[in-house]
Formats: C-alpha cells, structure tokens, sequence
C-alpha cells in the first residue's frame, strides 16, 4: 500500500468510524441500528433456534391462545406464530438485502452520468423518468409479477429496477450541486482527467446522498415487497411472511387477536428500525433530508 | 451629546452548552455603555462576541445561547427582565436594529411598502391615512430615489445597496434613540459602502441618535465612532476614544490588530498577527491573548488581567499596556518581493473577450447576435517573469472571470492567451498539454468551497504531486511534508480532514496545493476576502515569501484596493469587463487616474478618524456595460460629453508606462483631480 | 406569468404523452394480449387469427397506440376484455369512489397536518412537539395495510365504532357509502398528515432561525405576528410542492386500502384487472391515475409561481 493510499484509507477509516460513533450518539440512532442488527441476525439464525416446524400443520392446535409452549399460540392450520413470526422477515430481508444496492447503483449510475452530461440527453431522460414516477408503484409491479410470477428472480430485478428509478433523480440533483463547487473546479484547472475528477472528487461526497438513500429505499423496497405478499402477490404459501401472515389473519383477527399482532409488531419494528438508523445517518453526514417527498 | 445614558451592560456573560454539557462562554464580563448621541463602534474578528454583544443589548439571545451573569440595561430597565410586551414596544421603537445582510434580513415575502408600513403600525401613532406620505419620506430621507416606486418591490428586486437602505429606513420610522448596527455596509461595494457610512454620519447628526456601531472593519468603525471598544475572545481588552485607540492603541491585540491591516499609502506589506484566538471555553486562567502577545509576561499565564484605567481617559486589559507603543520597534515589516526585471513573459492576453451569457436556443437557432455585449472585451496585458500583476474592480467587474478563462475553465469568445515564448494555450484546460496544465495554478477565494471536504490534507496535496510528478510513495510524503513546512503547517497536518482545519489554515493548504505543481503563474481570486484582517495578514505574508523564493508569478484579484497594493508590482483597474488603467502600482495609486480609479480611491476607508473619503460617484449597480463608447460612461463624475458615449475612449501612455483610457488628457486629468483636492481641503 | 403557466401545461402535456407510451408499450411487450386472455386454451389457430382481426390486433402498434391514445383523449378507453364493455362506463363509478375517499383523506389531513406541522416547529423540543413528531415517524414508516389492520382491531372489532368492511356496492351514490368509508379515509390521511408535518415542521424550523424573522423580532412584533405574516408564508411556500409529491404517491397507497377495506374503488378495480390480465383496463387506470399525477404537481407548480414572488422573478428572468 502506498503513503497516500494509506492515509485515504485511514482517513476513510476514521471517517466511516466517526459516522458510525454519531449515529450511536442519538438515542434513536442507537435503538434504530440495533433493530436492524437485531432483525438481521433472528434472519440468519431462525432456522436453528425456532422451536417448532414452519409448516407443522395440526387440526388440534387451531387459534391456541399464548401459552407455555407457544408463546405467540397458534394459527388457523394450528402452526406455531412464534415460529412463522421469526422467519417470516427472511424472505423479506433477502429480496430487498439484493434490490436496494442494486437499485442505487443502477440509479446512481445513471442520475450521476446525467448531471455530468446535461443537455438535450439529460432533458429527454428526466421527462421519462417523470413519466415513470407518474404511474403509483404497485401498478409496474403487479403487472410485471403476474406476468412473470413471483420468485427471487423476478422479485429482485422488478424491485430494483422500478426502486432505481427515482435514485436516479436524487443522483443527478446531488451530482449537480457537488459539480458546482470549486473543489471540481479547481481540480478541473489542475487537469486531471474526467475520470478521475468523477472518481476522487465527486463521487465520495455524491456518496453520502446515496447512503441515506439506499436506507431509505431500503425501507420503502421492505413496505412494497410486504404490501405486495399482504395482496397475495408475494411469498407463496406456506412460507412464512409478514404480509401473507397478516393477511391471512385479518379475518380471524377478532376472536385471535395474536395471530395478527406478532407478525405486525415484527415487520413494524424493522420498518420503524431502518427509518431511524437512516434518520440518524443523514444527520451524521448533514444530509437533511427531512424536506424530501417520498417517491 | 445629552450624556444621558442609553444602554448600560454591566459584567454581562453569555454562554452555550457544548456537547458535552460544559458551560462555554461566548461573552465574560463586559461592561458597556452608551449614551444618548454618542456614536460607539464595536470592534473584533469572527468569534469575538461583537455581534453576541450588539444582540444582547437589545435583550435578544441567538437560539442556545442563555445569560450566565450580568444584567443589560436600557434606560434603566434590564432587558433581560422585561416582559415580552415590554420588548416589543422598544425593540423597534426606542432602539432599533440595522443588520447585516438586509437581502436575507427582509421577509422575502412581503413587499417593501408592506414591511415599512407595520414598523410605522407598531412604533407610531400616526394615522393610517399619512403612512404613505410618512413611507416616502423616510425612503427620501435615506436617498433612495424613485420612493413610490421602491414600496412596490419585493426585497429582492432591489439592489444590496438598495436593500440596506430600506432596512435603516425601517429603522428610522420608529424614530428610535439608539440604533444598533451589525456590520451594515460588510459585502457592499467600496461605493455603496461609503455612500452608506455617510448616510449614517449624517442622520446621526441631523437627528442626534445613539449609535452602536458592529464591525470588523477598523476602517468604518474610523468614520463613525467618537468611542470605540475593542472586544477579543469574548472580553472587551480596550475601550477609549475614537482617535487614540486608533491612532495609538494600547493594548498589544488592538495595536497587531492596526499594522495588519494594509494600507493605500502604504506599499509595504501589513505585520502578521500569528495564532488564532481561543475558541469559547479555550481561554485558560490567564490573559485570552496571551499566546499571540509579544510582550507578554509569566503572569499573564494565570492571572486574568483587569480593565485598567489609563491618563488618557482609556480602559485597557493589560497591566503592561506601557510596554506597547514599544513594539512598534520590534515590529518586522517585510519588504515586498519585486520582480528582477528579467523581462521575459510569463503570459500575455492578446484582446482577450469572454461572453458569459449563453445564447438562448432559439437564437442559436436563428444564429441570431442578440445584441449583447461581451462580458469581458478586448484585455491585452503583457506580465513578465517573476512579476505581480493586481487586478482590482468591483463585484461585476470581470476580474474572476478572467482568471477562469485563463485557468481554461471558461472558453473565451475571442482572443487568446500566451504562456510564456510557448504557443499559444488552448482554450479549454481538456486540450492543453500536461506541462501547460501544470505551469498555471489557481487559488480559490473560499477553502471551504475549494477543498473537497471528504479528502485528508495529504490525499489534498497529493493530488498534483501524482499529476504531475512520477514520485515513489516515500518521495510523495517528503514532498508533502515539505510543502506543508513551507506554508508553515507542521507534518502532523496530513491526516486531517478541511473541516478540522480553521480559516487560515485551510487557505494555507490550498496554497500548498497550489505550490505542489511548482507553477510558473498562480492566479489568485480574491484569496483573502473569507479570511479575518490579522489572519490575512499571514496570508499575505507567505504569498510574497514564497514568490521571492520561487520567483513565481501571480495574478492577484481582489476588490481590496489596499491589498493588491501590497502585493502588486503593477495593477490594472476593470470596470464592467474593460480595462480602464494599467501601470506600476504606485503610478495607478497616485495622480492621475482613470476618473473610475479615482472614485474606488476615493471610497475606500482607512482605520484613521480623520481620513475623510470623496464620494464621487452614485453607487448604482450596472448589470451590462454600455452597448457604445466608455463603459464608465453613466457613473462618471467627469464625463466630457457625448463623445463619451459613442466612442470607446484612447489608451494614453503616460510617464513609466501608466496607462489610463479616457478621453480627457492625462495633463487635465492630473490638473482637475490635483485641483478638485486642494480646493476642498 | 401567463406564459409561465402555459409552459408548464405544455411540459405536463409532454409528460403525460411519454407516459400513454410507456403504459402502451409496457402493455404490448408483455406475453399474450387481450384475445389469448379472453379465449384461454383455445387461443390457436384461425380462432386467435379471427379474434385479433376482430379486435383489431393485427395493425402495427404504432396505428393502435395512435387510435388508442386518440380515443382516451376524447373519452373512449377501449371495450374492456374481460366483459366486452365499454371502460369509461365501468371506470366512471370506481373513479368517483376513489375521489371521494382521496378528497376526504385530503380534507382531513392537509390541514391538520399543516396545523400540526407549524406546531411542532414553533414548540421544537418541547413534549408536545416530541409527541406529535414520534407519532408522525411511526405513522409514516408503519405499510398502509398494517395501520389499516391495526385500525380495524381496536375502531370496529374492539369499540366497535365504525364498520371495518365496505359492502355498499359501488354504483351507489356517495352519501350511502358513510359511515363505511370512515375508516379508509382516516387510514389515509393519517399517512399523509405523517409525511407533510414532518416536511411542514422542518421547513417552520428553518425559517424560524433565519434572519428576517431575528429581524422582525428586533422591529418590535409581536410574537404572533411574526408567525404568520413573516414565518409561515415563506415556510409554507416550499411546502407545497413537496405536499404535490406526497399526495400523488400516495396514490398507490390507496390501492392497497381499498383492498384491505373492500373499496369499491379504482385501486381494487385495477388488482382485479391484474389479475383477470385484463390489459385494456389496466391500461386505462394507469392512464388516469398519471394525468391525476401530473395535474396535481401541475397545480402545485403554477400555485407557487402565484405565490412565490421569488420564483417569478427569477423564471421572469430566464424566460
């Protein structure tokens, strides 16, 4: 590694350390990150730790209320709801753990190669990219799921692709500021080529946009991908999921009140859990982001 | 002056809770009065608790801020105990505010009429039906012309100058005893500032209001203070006199404070002030100065000084104020650094054009001209080796846009630029061959812009070292280390991050940077405008250190007049994109000048009470040059005639090669401005 | 001014032209159409062949999105494929069921929300304001449906308030849709006050702590007064914009409620579609809801010209 390698890295280091200390510093940035941690790691362990079988189905067990052995009783096929209930995020974490980089990298990609070109290109472009986000999210969706059905390898491009749209505008606005500035100027007049201009210059402080971003998406990606098995164009049963299991519990929810409540205190308290950490990330990097509509 | 008094802070300290919950003070113990005619000016860098303290006299805190001790009284009454009522019928009525930037000051929503009618609403009791009258007559009353039309506009529509006269005229409806002024003329023009000052010299005679007048600037503080206080780290360290604090200052802050600050007679360049001051809750037991003091002592490190009352009737906070008018003998001036005569050019502008408006697609449809006329027209200038060349002219003047076009950023329309006896550059920096790229560098005004705030002072460094240099990673280090040492930064500088850094010292590493390509041209824009007067002085002083070492050339722009003087070998003046005058700058400094030259001269104001500027000009903002004849042709205070109007007036060479292009001969040039001095004094 | 706004009508024109295009081509790259759709298993041969004749299947795409996109431009969307009848009849009822519930939602929420929002601002940091900004994230990030279910638990199975379910039919006037439509309407605007407080409250912060309210302080008025004639104007006028955004986006919420609640809306109308594959509907509730989308962020866009002194001079200038 060369000095300055070594120097960028720890300065990168120090950095992403710095953020990381600030984020833990706000009551909400803490309890949004170990949320997330938490949610993350019930995704990995889940299949070893749950106590019962997912897909156990039992004629005796219907809608047993909370007890000793099942702590979140059972449901309608007499399955165990504490057992659904902590695998029922896995599904849900790996398509959009997949989509969300995805969709800010393609979106990055293009927002930040618009914002260096500008002009008649960049002009057409945003008018399409207007026009996309003019049709509501579910729509796009469901047409392409119901055409192509509804495994990972539909799920994760279609989300990525439609999530990717509106990062690239975010993209194009953040690279227009950041080019402005005299830092890009000045390294213009120093003549480094373009490429390493976009490189050094731009793209780390193009970054921290993207970061908060790619939280964001991440939390609006996890609410489409559960409303989306909620309607019954997800997960297919009897996998366990969230939205499926709320959805199937809706109609019992007045003599089993448990059966619904334990999926939604779950996805909730993920949602609620990224919300916050990204909250927490863009007041680490100034980003106010407070004043943005969702998209 | 009634003596009746006005404001009264006694031991006032204001403070903040830092992030770790400790107390931090902004204000410690100041005491401060004014009374009823008296005009005081305030003056200290960023961080001194100026603004805080002008605030504070009005019983008003910035958010976070709260009083740890002391009371402020106005009339008697401690604005801190008022009720909100209470406050609000004085605020604006008894005493009243003129703030800084009134572009943001003004409620962007409403228009002028619509702001100036409430004060008159809240503050008078004049019937609703004479406001308009009253609405004009204030406008006329702070010389804005056209008063019927200006209370139509929104705040933005009008010009800075403008909009700061709306603001004292708002001040003035209330008929206020004591107005408060935080830094009212800082980002105008030259012109539109002095108009501004005596505007305010002159309603505070007619209507025998209490001034309390902020700034950093020594020099406005000269012309309208009869008082003034000098505040450092949060404490007053002196207060006296207008004339002897000025004149002859006493404490070592205010003393480092004058001889950092250039002056127009003066081509010498100004002492540094090393150091900076302690950040709030920094300053140890001992004096807040102690650190940057050349005289001070062993118990300046623990003992706090007090206010102490000298013969002359001023209080001073140092208990060896009797050792300061010594330093004056200690003081090091540095002679500036003169280019060798070598007279081989560094660069030359051949009837360099840049148009900065861009064509609507519609005419570039129709290939129509449009009718507008270039920003910048026509400069030729010639700068020889190891030669400084000061370009000075106001806000639209041209003088950044130059720099661009010559750093490649900015494509001119016609003309081209020479580096050296080499081929012409090309027009944009992508075409220009690496050493071309290499051999000119540019110094932005603000560090905070020019530096990438994600990079480490050495990945910052670093940058043209790799560019240009095929160095080892060990060379690359030393050579960063070096560089550093060079603007004075010590190695352990690398690993930081801008925001780390203060003011000065990210200037420090821009220059650095600069440096790092071993250029043979620096174009410097405005490099000193973001910094505090001492730290400027620093800047200043290791900009010239460094062309002696390196014979290195500069193009320096800056609005300061005083600072390119200091700086320049020869200056050129730019008015609306066009060059007026060029020569040796002490020929561009004396008589004659160019009518514009003589107009900014005339403006500029010196930290001595008794410099009386000439204003000759009106302080209108022209947003295009004129389509024919001189551009200075509307603002000129010897305009010929019409011949001034249609034809683009002659250069005239006169004596070492001072130019000047106008119409009128330089011998009655020179008789008119020798003559129109000696008349008035 | 006028051409301002007539530029900005020109530009959502433009928008919703490329967007009839994509919904067409989208439409027209996906596999099979409306005949295999309507004839299933039989889709072969001289039936599929007739059929597409028929319906005129066979011309080029550019002539059927050119008498397609001219048709809806005067009202005709097509003949549905599931039903063979006439789409503008089938979707007039839905649409008045969405607008009722969207209008409603909105009736309720902007202004509490602006109300809540200017609150929050005002009173940053203080319980109240901890209170209703906490809420607000909750409410925001919580998906529709789960808010929705969460309502329905505690508002009609436990109190028993308000019916949980619509079972009026959708061709009936709106007045016979309360008390069902309560609930729905709540849902929504509950999301949409969460999103525009916390815009709303961000932006009062802001111009709270600039100067020309410091300044209006300093001239002597009043606490209130400076609130709503210096404050609120300026921190409203950025708002509404960004109010534009949210509501549209929302839009695809209100799907998700009406199926939740059985609202016989244009949501449920367009799953329903999905899932039959019935293209031509499909089509046309994409078209409608994206003028709806266009012309709300048109309308936001031509207010704050009106209002935004700023803004006009500033496109007075550049135009």
């Amino acid at each position: 590694m060369t000095a300055v390698s070594e120097a960028r890295s720890t300065g990168r280091l120090l950095l992403i350390a710095g953020v990381i200390k600030d984020m833990a510093s706000r009551p909400s940035g803490l309890i949004g990150m170990s949320l997330v941690a938490f949610h993350v790691l019930i995704a990995i362990l889940s299949p070893w730790i749950v106590p019962y079988d997912y897909k156990a189905v039992s004629v005796e067990l219907m809608f047993n209320p909370p007890s000793g052995n099942h702590i979140f009783g059972t449901d309608h096929l007499g399955r165990d709801v504490f057992t659904r209930t902590l695998m029922g995020g896995r599904e849900a974490l790996v398509v959009t753990g997949f989509a969300t980089p995805l969709a800010v990298i393609w979106g990055g990609f293009i927002g930040i190669l618009l914002g260096l070109v500008g002009g008649r290109i960049d002009e057409v472009l945003m008018r399409i990219v207007d026009a996309f986000l003019s049709l509501p999210w579910i729509l796009k969706m469901l047409v392409l799921i119901v055409t192509f059905g509804t495994g990972l390898e539909v799920l994760i491009p279609t989300l990525a692709f439609f999530y990717g749209i509106p990062v690239i505008r975010i993209a194009r606005a953040a690279t227009l500021d950041v080019v402005a500035r005299d830092f890009i100027s000045s390294a213009r007049a120093r003549g480094h080529s373009r490429l390493a201009i976009v490189r050094r210059e731009l793209l780390p402080n193009v970054l921290d946009v993207m970061l908060v971003e790619g939280a964001m998406r991440w939390s609006w990606m996890l609410l489409a991908f559960s409303s989306l098995s909620f309607l019954g164009f997800g997960v297919s049963p009897p996998t366990p999921d969230w939205g499926l299991m709320i959805a199937d519990a809706r109609g019992y929810m007045a003599f089993a009140p448990w059966f619904v409540l334990a999926p939604i205190i779950a996805l909730s308290s993920l949602i609620i859990g990224i919300n916050l950490a990204a909250d927490a990330l863009a007041k680490a990097l100034g980003i106010d982001r407070s004043q943005k509509a969702p998209q | 002056m009634d003596g009746k008094q006005l404001f009264e802070i006694r031991d006032l300290s204001i403070g903040f809770t830092g992030n770790a919950g400790q107390t931090l003070p902004v204000l410690r113990n100041v005491d401060f009065t004014v009374s009823g005619g008296e005009t005081v000016g305030i003056v200290g860098e960023s961080g001194s608790g100026k603004s805080t303290l002008a605030l504070a006299a009005m019983g008003y805190l910035k958010h976070g801020l709260r009083v740890l001790g002391g009371s402020a009284k106005f009339k008697g009454r401690n604005t801190f105990e008022m009720t909100t009522r209470e406050l609000e019928d004085i605020r604006g009525g008894e005493m009243a505010m003129i703030p800084q930037n009134s572009g943001q000051s003004l409620t962007p929503t409403m228009r002028v009429g619509k702001q100036l009618r409430e004060a008159l609403r809240l503050h008078t009791d004049l019937p609703e039906s004479s406001y308009q009258d009253r609405m004009v007559e204030l406008l006329t009353q702070v010389r804005l012309p056209e008063p019927e039309n200006i209370l139509k506009r929104f705040p933005h529509e009008l010009s800075g100058g403008q909009q700061q006269r709306v603001a004292i005229s708002m001040a003035l409806a209330g008929e206020a005893e004591a107005l408060l002024l935080d830094e009212p003329t800082t980002g105008l023009d030259v012109t539109t500032q002095a108009h501004i000052l005596e505007l305010l010299r002159d309603l505070a005679s007619e209507t025998g209001t209490a001034m309390v007048y902020v700034s950093h600037d020594l020099g406005a503080i000269a012309r309208v203070s009869d008082r003034v206080v000098v505040m450092y780290a949060g404490e007053v360290v002196l207060e006296g006199n207008a004339r002897n604090v000025l004149l002859s200052p006493t404490h070592p802050y205010a003393r480092g404070l004058l001889s950092s600050i250039p002056s127009l007679k003066d081509s010498r360049l100004p002492a540094a002030l090393e150091g900076r001051p302690p950040a709030p809750g920094a300053a140890g037991n001992g004096c807040s100065f102690v650190d940057r003091c050349a005289i001070a002592q062993p118990e300046c490190m623990s003992v706090r000084p007090d206010l102490i009352q000298t013969p002359e009737g001023e209080s001073v906070r140092c208990p060896f104020y009797a050792k300061v008018p010594d330093l004056a003998a200690t003081e090091q001036t540095v002679e500036m650094a003169r280019a060798d005569g070598s007279a081989t050019d560094a660069i030359r502008l051949d009837r360099l054009s840049i148009d900065y408006a861009k064509k609507s697609f519609l005419d570039q449809l129709l290939r129509r001209n449009n009718g507008s006329v270039p920003t910048v027209e026509e400069i030729t200038l010639r700068i020889e080796k190891g030669e400084t060349v000061g370009l000075v002219g106001e806000s639209g003047s041209g003088k950044s846009t130059i720099l661009k076009s010559i750093a490649g950023l900015l494509e001119p329309s016609s003309g081209k630029i020479q580096l050296g006896e080499q081929e012409p550059l090309a027009e944009l920096v992508d075409k220009r061959p690496m050493t071309h790229r290499r051999q000119i560098q540019l110094i932005f005004q603000n560090p905070d812009e020019s530096l990438n705030p994600r990079h480490t002072v050495e990945e910052i460094i670093a940058q043209p070292l790799r560019l240009y240099f095929n160095c080892s990673a060990e060379e690359l280090r030393k050579r960063s280390i070096d560089l550093l040492e060079r603007v004075r930064l010590s190695s352990h500088y690398l690993t930081r991050l801008p925001s780390q850094l203060s003011g000065g010292e990210k200037q420090r590493v821009a220059i650095a940077r600069a440096f790092a390509a071993e250029p043979e041209l620096i174009l410097c824009d405005e490099v000193t405008s973001a910094l505090d007067v001492s730290v400027q002085a620093a800047v200043l002083n290791l900009l010239n250190q460094l062309k002696r070492e390196r014979g290195t050339t500069y193009i320096f722009v800056s609005h300061d007049l005083a600072v390119v003087r200091c700086l320049s070998d020869r200056v050129a003046v730019l008015y609306q994109g066009r060059l007026c005058e060029l020569g040796e700058s002490a020929s561009v400094y004396s008589l004659p000048s160019h009518p514009y030259t003589e107009v900014l001269l005339g403006a500029v104001l010196e930290p001595d009470p008794e410099a009386v500027p000439e204003i000759l000009a009106d302080d209108v903002v022209e947003l295009s040059p004129p389509e024919r004849g001189c551009p200075f042709q509307r603002r000129c205070p010897r305009k010929v005639g019409s011949i001034c109007d249609t034809e683009t007036p002659p250069w005239q060479v006169g004596a070492g090669s001072h130019a000047i292009r106008c119409h009128i001969p330089l011998e009655e040039l020179y008789q008119c401005q020798n003559g129109g001095k000696s008349a008035d004094r | 001014m006028i051409k301002m706004i007539l530029r900005r009508l020109a530009l959502g024109a433009i928008t919703v032209c490329i967007v009839s295009g994509i919904i067409f081509a989208g439409v027209e790259i996906l596999p099979g159409d409306a005949c295999t759709a309507f004839l299933e298993r039989n889709a072969q041969g001289v039936a599929l062949a007739n059929c597409r004749s028929e319906l005129g299947l066979d011309r080029s795409a550019t002539e059927r999105y050119l008498e397609w996109a001219g048709n809806a431009l005067v009202g005709d969307l097509g003949i549905s494929a599931g039903s063979s009848r006439s789409i503008a009849e089938m979707v007039g009822d839905r649409l008045n069921n969405s607008l009722l519930l969207a209008l409603g939602a909105l009736i309720l929420g902007v202004p509490t929300a602006i109300f809540l929002g200017c609150l929050t601002g005002l009173r940053r940091d203080r319980p109240i304001d901890l209170v209703f900004s906490t809420s607000a994230i909750f409410a925001m990030t919580i998906p529709e449906f789960v808010s929705a279910t969460i309502m329905i638990l505690i508002f009609s199975i436990w109190l028993g308030w308000v019916p949980g379910i619509v079972l009026t039919p959708a061709q009936a006037p709106s007045i016979e849709f309360f008390p069902e439509v309560i609930l729905p309407m709540v849902v929504l605007a509950l999301v949409m006050t969460a999103h525009i407080l916390r815009l709303v409250r961000s932006s009062v912060i802001e111009v709270m702590a600039g100067d020309y309210v410091q300044m209006a302080t300093l001239k002597g008025v009043p606490y209130w007064q400076i609130v709503f004639r210096h404050a609120l104007p300026n921190a409203l006028l950025p708002a509404i914009n960004v109010v534009a955004l949210t509501i549209a986006w929302l839009l695809g919420g209100v799907v998700v409620i009406e199926v939740v609640f059985n609202y016989p809306g244009l949501g449920r109308m367009m799953i329903d579609a999905i899932s039959d594959r019935d293209l031509p509907i499909v089509q046309a509730i994409a078209l409608i809801v994206a003028t709806v989308y266009v012309g709300v962020n048109l309308f936001a866009d031509v207010l704050s010209l009106i209002l935004n002194p700023r803004l006009r001079t500033m496109y007075a200038r550049k135009s």
